[in-house]
């Protein structure tokens, strides 16, 4: 698993409390992991804070799953 | 429209000097002191250092993990004091209508840690705005009522109640209100606070509206003592679950006492200097009085709002005296804000607490710390001083004064068929 990938699965078990099992890279946040909007918009603003990334609204929108998360931080953290 | 009869049916508390009422009202009794050193934060470079802290409290001990990070600390003393409170009252919500059963809640701030750290973080940023998506929903004053009726499914009436340091008892009357005129059978009431942070205790210091007793905390509060320099901050929540009594009486509930009487006024004076003669704090006993059917022969032992402070102690006697006349000489008074310190919005319902004890047990609390008379208190007046005193309560009275020159009382009578 990289770097990014453990980083981001951290930030998901400590801000949605979820067993770090469940947290697959097919996991939704909202259907799987149970986070609401608001739980969405704060996970976002982790990671921009943990990778020092701004990441856009409208990319944002697109990131639905952990693998999706992973997959956007991979190519735009530099 | 006849009005229907509201009794007490559970009771639940979070304070400086007992995590559960049992432990509250046994510490009561005995006059213990809630104050000490803060341990929230630094104190170094803040004129008062110690206050009526809430200890061995653990949010999760009453949520999980991610849900009490979301929450402001008076949201997890509303949750915990709530838990007490309708575990007490035996309400089986699987068995009730709970479209009929509300929550009304006081708070005096609120979410003021929630409010104080999301700007302190914007302030050391480059000024983007980057808040925090729980902000204002972990902030808000009336999230409170939202959170308990979220927890147990109750869709009555649902709101907050803010009037300083008289907003749970604020809470109490509007419960009482509802309850009295058909508009629910069960309301979930009281009301939390939590303001011992560098916000609040450095706001309250440059009132010099708090004790700076930094030297001997545990007698810092000394409400109607000569030597009283102001009052210790508390926080922590109470919680009364009032009921309407027949609904009470269907399902075999225990009754604590009767509500009897609400009063309301203002002081229409100062924004945080009381009447000099108590006019405000008068008139709002007569108020309750009123409202109960009472005279002031009927009351033996008022909860005073005494929170040690220069002129609001004064005021107060003075008030009692003018409304009471001969009676006020055969009362007992108490501020147990001696020992509670002052849990501002709070307050109400934890002062209320020990007033329904107090109705119940025929005991009353004391008020500690008094070491000299005050030569501008009548020394004819029963303050309760240093300890416990039994007597036969009949009904006693709750005050409660807000900055903003709020005034609201209430009554607690003992229950007869």
């Amino acid at each position: 698993m990289s770097d990014i990938a453990s980083r981001v699965k951290a930030i998901i078990v400590e801000k949605l409390g979820v067993d770090e099992s469940e947290v697959t890279p097919e996991a939704s946040f909202t259907n799987d992991l149970g986070a609401d909007s608001l739980d969405t918009v704060e996970l976002i603003m982790e990671f921009e804070k943990e990778f020092n990334v701004a990441i856009p609204d409208d990319q944002a929108e697109t990131i639905g799953t952990v693998g999706q998360a992973i997959t956007y931080l991979e190519k735009n953290v530099k | 429209m006849e009005l229907k009869r509201v009794v007490v049916t559970g009771l639940g508390a979070l304070t400086p000097i007992g995590n559960t009422v049992p432990e509250y009202w046994d510490n009561l009794i005995n006059g213990v002191s809630g104050a000490a050193p803060i341990t929230r934060y630094d104190t170094t470079l803040f004129k008062t250092k110690f206050a009526c802290e809430v200890k061995n409290f653990n949010p999760e001990d009453f949520m999980d993990k991610k849900e009490a990070r979301k929450l402001d600390p008076f949201v997890h003393f509303a949750l915990a004091a709530t838990d007490e409170g309708v575990k007490d009252a035996g309400l089986d919500f699987e068995k009730l209508d709970t479209n009929r059963i509300g929550v009304i809640w006081g708070s005096g701030i609120g979410g003021l840690k929630t409010f104080f750290d999301e700007v302190v973080n914007f302030a050391k940023g480059d000024g983007t705005p980057r808040f925090n998506p729980f902000f204002i929903p972990k902030m808000i004053l009336d999230i409170a009522p939202g959170h308990i009726s979220i927890k147990y499914g109750l869709r009555g009436p649902n709101f907050s109640t803010v009037s300083a340091c008289a907003s749970s008892t604020n809470a109490l009357i509007d419960s009482f209100n509802y309850l009295r005129l058909g508009m629910a059978d069960v309301i979930v009431s009281g009301g939390s606070e939590a303001i011992i942070n560098e916000a609040g205790m450095g706001g309250f210091n440059a009132m010099h509206a708090l004790s700076t007793r930094n030297d001997d905390p545990t007698t810092a509060s000394r409400p109607f003592d000569k030597d009283r320099d102001g009052f210790v901050a508390g926080e922590g929540a109470g919680c009364i679950i009032l009921e309407e009594l027949e609904h009470a009486k269907a399902r075999g509930a225990k009754i604590y006492a009767e509500i009897v009487g609400g009063g309301m006024s203002a002081d229409a004076n100062h924004i945080t200097a009381p009447h000099p003669e108590g006019l405000g704090a008068k008139l709002v006993m007569t108020n309750a009085l009123r409202d109960a059917g009472l005279t002031t022969s009927d009351i033996d032992y008022i909860n005073v709002h005494g929170t040690s402070t220069p002129l609001g102690d004064i005021s107060e006697s003075k008030a009692i005296i003018a409304l009471f006349a001969e009676n006020a000489y055969k009362l007992n008074i108490s501020s147990t804000k001696s020992m509670t310190g002052h849990l501002l919005g709070a307050a109400g319902a934890v002062e209320a607490i020990a007033a329904i004890l107090a109705v119940k047990n025929d005991i009353i609390p004391p008020t500690i710390n008094h070491f000299t008379d005050d030569p501008d208190v009548d020394p004819k007046l029963n303050l309760t001083f240093n300890k416990a005193q039994k007597r036969v309560v009949r009904a006693a009275l709750s005050n409660t004064f807000g900055f903003g020159g709020h005034n609201a009382s209430v009554i607690f009578k003992k229950y007869q068929e």
